[in-house]
């Protein structure tokens, strides 16, 4: 969903640029409660990394259209939803910067849909369905596959708000938003596929380390064991 | 004394452990995988051709730089290009990311904005 330079005008990109500056400031506030020790803070660079990779991974849709993992939603899962927004936002200024891919007056605007709509729309219904969801490790999974699919076509609805204020060609909105939120519901089944699958991964190795499980997870007090057999 | 088993899932491996295994993931996703992605144009590109507004798009500033569109200016082995390209781009994320994190945990100097 990575937006060239020139679908939108110059008011706009200025608008969703300020948005971009004034969303990752306060994400970065609230890093520093996410990742509160040394021992989760890896796991942001790893997530950023992942992202990027799978980003170079399209996969086929249907009728000559493709799509590829968006990360709002497994970002915000993993590490918390301040610190997904600045990990998807790095993975977009390198992006833009190093590989050409996504505009440079489009930066904004990507880190608006992808790091700021993605990432929240991903959070809020992961926490939806944790909360209609049993209170326990396996559901985790699952409510961030829901939160992937969710969130990539609320991120193209987001996008068809930005060119209606903002947009250089005429184009009738309503058949704009039946053709986005359409193929991008189909990439989002993907998107929860691939989020479901490496939030479980995850979590069969490290759950400890996923931010979303905290609450089934991190009841463990530290056990001390006197008479220890070394 | 000895407290009994914690109802909660282990740690299956270290963090050095899964550290490695993320990146070597990250690595073969992105050097070796990505060369099988589809080269169809994505939901937004597809949706501007079809309604029309694609031809608005203006050409990229960086479209001359030797890694633009994921590919090493000079290599002419797809495979290798790519791969390289997806490499470079899993190292500068990771640098980039890990720099903003550790300056992030150093309160002192975190005032330092970044855009």
């Amino acid at each position: 969903m990575h937006v060239p330079d020139g679908f939108l005008d110059a008011p706009t990109s200025v608008a969703t640029g300020a948005i971009a500056v004034g969303a990752l400031a306060y994400a970065m506030k609230r890093a520093r409660h996410e990742q509160p020790d040394d021992r989760t803070a890896p796991l942001a660079g790893l997530v950023a990394t992942f992202i990027f990779a799978a980003q170079m991974v399209n996969f086929p849709v249907g009728a000559g259209t493709s799509g590829h993992l968006l990360g709002g939603a497994l970002a915000a899962v993993l590490v918390g939803p301040a610190t997904a927004a600045m990990c998807v936002s790095v993975v977009l200024v390198v992006q833009a910067l190093l590989f050409a891919d996504g505009g440079v007056t489009a930066l904004g605007t990507n880190i608006t849909l992808m790091a700021v709509v993605g990432v929240g729309a991903g959070w809020l219904a992961f926490l939806a369905a944790r909360a209609v969801l049993p209170k326990r490790l396996p559901s985790v999974p699952v409510a961030a596959a829901f939160g992937a699919f969710v969130s990539v076509p609320v991120a193209s609805l987001a996008f068809v708000g930005l060119y209606a204020v903002g947009g250089q060609a005429p184009i009738p909105l309503d058949t704009l938003t039946a053709a986005m939120v359409g193929w991008h519901s189909l990439i989002g089944i993907g998107e929860a596929v691939i989020t479901g699958l490496v939030v479980s991964a995850v979590i069969a190795l490290r759950p400890d380390l996923v931010y979303g499980a905290r609450d089934v997870v991190a009841t463990t007090p530290l056990e001390i064991r006197e008479g220890a057999v070394l | 004394m000895t407290t009994s088993a914690a109802p909660t899932p282990t740690r299956r491996v270290s963090t050095k452990v899964f550290v490695i295994v993320m990146i070597a993931f990250a690595a073969i996703t992105a050097g070796i995988v990505s060369f099988y992605a589809s080269g169809s144009p994505d939901g937004l590109e597809h949706v501007a051709g079809t309604q029309g507004f694609l031809d608005s798009a203006t050409e990229h500033r960086f479209a001359d730089w030797p890694l633009a569109d994921y590919a090493v200016a000079g290599i002419d082995n797809a495979r290798l290009s790519g791969g390289l390209a997806g490499l470079v781009g899993c190292a500068a994320v990771l640098l980039l990311a890990m720099g903003i994190g550790r300056m992030l945990r150093r309160p002192a100097q975190a005032e330092t904005t970044q855009s």
